[in-house]
């Protein structure tokens, strides 16, 4: 950390006798969660836009996992040390966001700084997760992904399945062709269970995931996945696992392998993954819409994002704020979130930059890759599926990823599991709102 | 000497720098988690209030909270009692060997160099559920390793990679106590016509006690404390809450769940606990111990 910090500041010096400019010149700090090949992108980001103008300079640091980020965040943030911008993960917003008095919202500091910042400019679906009830907008979609099928062409061929079929139904007999054929040991795996099998099931079929709006008009919301249509599709992933149709994999990118070997025919895992997924797949694969239940709905919903946002910590100063908003409306423009777009796989967060990189012939060239894209603007999003705002969330998907292991190795009923689930859940969500309110 | 008897200040600036380290790094820390565990406060510390022993309550009147002290009771005794048992074994094995000794020698040592999470991460590829080498024995052997769904493989994996991390270090303690043994007493035990086993538990074994010893004590406190980073890189806790072990809970509330006050109590309830048992360890179990 301590080197990271020495590099970053030997960068700043670096860009200060370059461009010459060094009493003027504004720091801005931003601390993010994105290594390896993602991480040099963010410092591509960050080093074109210190190019573009003389008055500020952000400086990127990688802090290690989304945990890792927020709680240096909140410890910098206790210290009275805190960075100006954080990368922050979906599940952490209800946190941040009731620190009411840490963050600055970004639809305020636009509003303040910035002339021309239309939210109109921004997708929906993807930003619904950070806005609040009116819409405004919290904090800035960074990267946003959502959950779509993967299939492995050859085995579904060699199983006599032509077609990927859109809804539960279809995929629960196009599976059992697969397993009895012998074409594949195993039907289908999934990576991040709660996100892909709880919270995205419910938001594809309208059901609520917990009450008051999926959290977004109070803290007294609690879940309710134990008496919805969840419950008979926990039951029908259950009875899969038994004849072969699923397999769980485990509760982060665990599952991953299994369908990259060849094990399972089909993976429903994060739109971000397809770069994974293309660089390990040696067979022909293909992207298909996450499915839906044709028992509980006509017309599917939108899914909904993961990833992360990024918050503005209170303490930036006014040249500071001035440039953070400069520095976002670069963040939004059509041609760098085209680039990261198309360079990542996680989705656009506005209509500008989706409709540039259709125009650039992207999709035609990698087919699957507007797949997610579609699935997020079909359809205008719901009550049920902006988003979900829920306190302790990440401990929240440790309950339900528990659950969902005891369910599955058959050690407790389907409904008396996801009970128990909804029972730790709440007390976490009260302890939650106890200390929010 | 009589100079030390008479002054009060040379003493103390000795010994200052020890204090000052033991101060900084362990007593402060330490009385911070004492005052965190009585107070609610969120993740920012921008609101903050006295809670009395609520959060203390809210640990001890939490289910889960004695099933994971089952879990880390079963984890460490497993963890001490299999790296110390395995290494003597093979220090006995190793004091023998005479061609070539240095290089067993140092291959037995070697894991002590790996980092925990490092050697998580290698036997996590070993028993891997779709891909690892090890799994693919064991499904020739009928058995299906899936330590993603099943609690008891997934504690047996965090184990056996606890117990080979940790086994080094006791090698090298217990063989350093094998040659400290004066070999006259083996070899007059042998012309009375001992055999080799009884010259183990009646000579060798009770001569190794203080070794023994200082490896109990040092062998809870690593399967209690750091064993993190193998638990966290190998199973995370999971399944379910199978190989959440107190430590790890801690973790999880505290810094994943940002629930500082609950997490406080927690560790203040490990301190206790941890301190009670090295209590009981010097009290009861040094007594057997022969000098």
């Amino acid at each position: 950390m301590q080197r990271a910090c020495l590099l970053s500041t030997f960068g700043t010096a670096l860009v200060l006798l370059t461009t010459g400019s060094a009493q003027a010149a504004t720091q801005i700090d931003w601390w993010h969660a994105m290594g390896g090949g993602l991480g040099e992108k963010v410092n591509d980001i960050a080093a074109d836009f210190n190019a573009r103008q003389d008055d500020y300079v952000v400086n990127p640091v990688f802090k290690g996992d989304y945990t890792d980020t927020m709680m240096s965040a909140i410890a910098a943030f206790r210290a009275g040390k805190a960075p100006e911008i954080v990368q922050i993960y979906e599940v952490g917003t209800a946190t941040m966001m009731h620190a009411k008095g840490a963050i600055i919202p970004v639809y305020r500091l636009m509003a303040e700084e910035s002339a021309d910042f239309d939210p109109s400019a921004y997708l929906p679906a993807v930003t619904g997760y950070y806005t609040t009830p009116e819409g405004k907008m919290l904090s800035l979609p960074f990267n946003s992904s959502t959950p779509v099928t993967y299939v492995n062409r050859d085995i579904l061929e060699k199983a006599g399945v032509d077609e990927v079929p859109m809804t539960w139904q279809g995929l629960g007999k196009a599976l059992e062709k697969v397993v009895d054929s012998g074409a594949a040991d195993c039907g289908l795996t999934t990576t991040w269970p709660s996100w892909v099998m709880l919270e995205n099931y419910s938001a594809r079929n309208d059901i609520p995931f917990a009450s008051e709006a999926n959290g977004f008009e109070g803290l007294d919301a609690r879940l309710q996945f134990n008496e919805t249509a969840v419950v008979d599709h926990i039951q029908r992933l259950a009875q899969w696992q038994q004849d072969g149709r699923f397999a769980y994999g485990g509760r982060k990118d665990e599952a991953a392998p299994k369908f990259y070997s060849g094990e399972c025919a089909m993976m429903m895992g994060s739109s971000a993954s397809y770069a994974g997924v293309r660089d390990n797949a040696n067979f022909d694969f293909g992207v298909a819409p996450l499915s839906y239940d044709a028992e509980v709905i006509e017309s599917p919903n939108n899914t909904i994002i993961g990833g992360a946002s990024l918050w503005v910590l209170s303490g930036a100063s006014e040249a500071q704020k001035k440039g953070i908003a400069e520095f976002f409306e670069y963040l939004s423009s059509p041609e760098v979130q085209a680039d990261w777009h198309q360079f990542t796989g996680y989705l656009p967060i506005t209509t500008a930059a989706a409709e540039l990189t259709r125009k650039q012939g992207f999709y035609e060239e990698n087919p699957g890759t507007d797949v997610a894209i579609e699935q997020m603007t079909g359809s205008a999003p719901t009550e049920n599926s902006k988003g979900l705002r829920l306190g302790n969330m990440v401990q929240i998907r440790d309950v339900i990823n528990g659950a969902l292991e005891k369910i599955f190795a058959g050690e407790v009923g389907v409904q008396q599991g996801l009970d128990q689930a909804a029972e730790k859940g709440n007390a976490l969500l009260e302890k939650f709102q106890n200390a929010n309110s | 000497m009589a100079y030390f008897q008479r002054s009060h200040f040379m003493p103390w600036l000795l010994l200052a720098p020890q204090l000052i380290i033991v101060s900084v790094f362990f007593f402060w820390p330490a009385w911070q988690a004492v005052e965190q565990a009585f107070y609610i406060e969120d993740a920012f510390g921008l609101a903050r209030h006295f809670a009395g022993l609520s959060n203390f309550m809210a640990v001890l009147s939490d289910p889960a909270y004695y099933s994971v002290i089952w879990t880390t009771v079963v984890f460490s005794l497993s963890v001490a009692l299999g790296a110390m048992s395995i290494a003597l074994f093979l220090a006995v094995l190793a004091d023998r060997v005479i061609k070539g000794g240095s290089t067993y020698k140092t291959f037995l040592i070697w894991p002590y160099a790996v980092a925990p999470a490092v050697a998580g991460v290698v036997w996590l590829f070993l028993f891997d559920p779709s891909l690892g080498l090890v799994t693919a024995l064991l499904e020739r052997l009928g058995i299906e390793w899936n330590h993603n769904l099943n609690g008891g493989q997934a504690l047996l994996l965090v184990i056996l990679a606890s117990v080979w991390k940790q086994m080094s270090y006791n090698f090298v303690f217990f063989l350093a106590g094998l040659q400290a043994i004066p070999k006259s007493l083996l070899e007059s035990a042998a012309i009375d016509g001992a055999s080799p086993m009884r010259r183990f538990w009646t000579i060798t074994f009770p001569l190794l006690s203080p070794t023994s010893f200082f490896l109990l004590v040092m062998n809870s406190i690593y399967a209690f404390f750091e064993t993190f980073g193998t638990i966290d890189t190998v199973t995370s806790g999971g399944p379910g809450s199978a190989t959440t072990t107190l430590v790890y809970k801690i973790y999880q509330d505290g810094f994943v769940g940002q629930n500082l006050g609950t997490s406080a109590a927690q560790s203040v309830l490990l301190m206790v606990l941890v301190g009670g048992l090295t209590f009981i360890q010097f009290r009861f179990v040094e007594r057997r111990v022969q000098y």
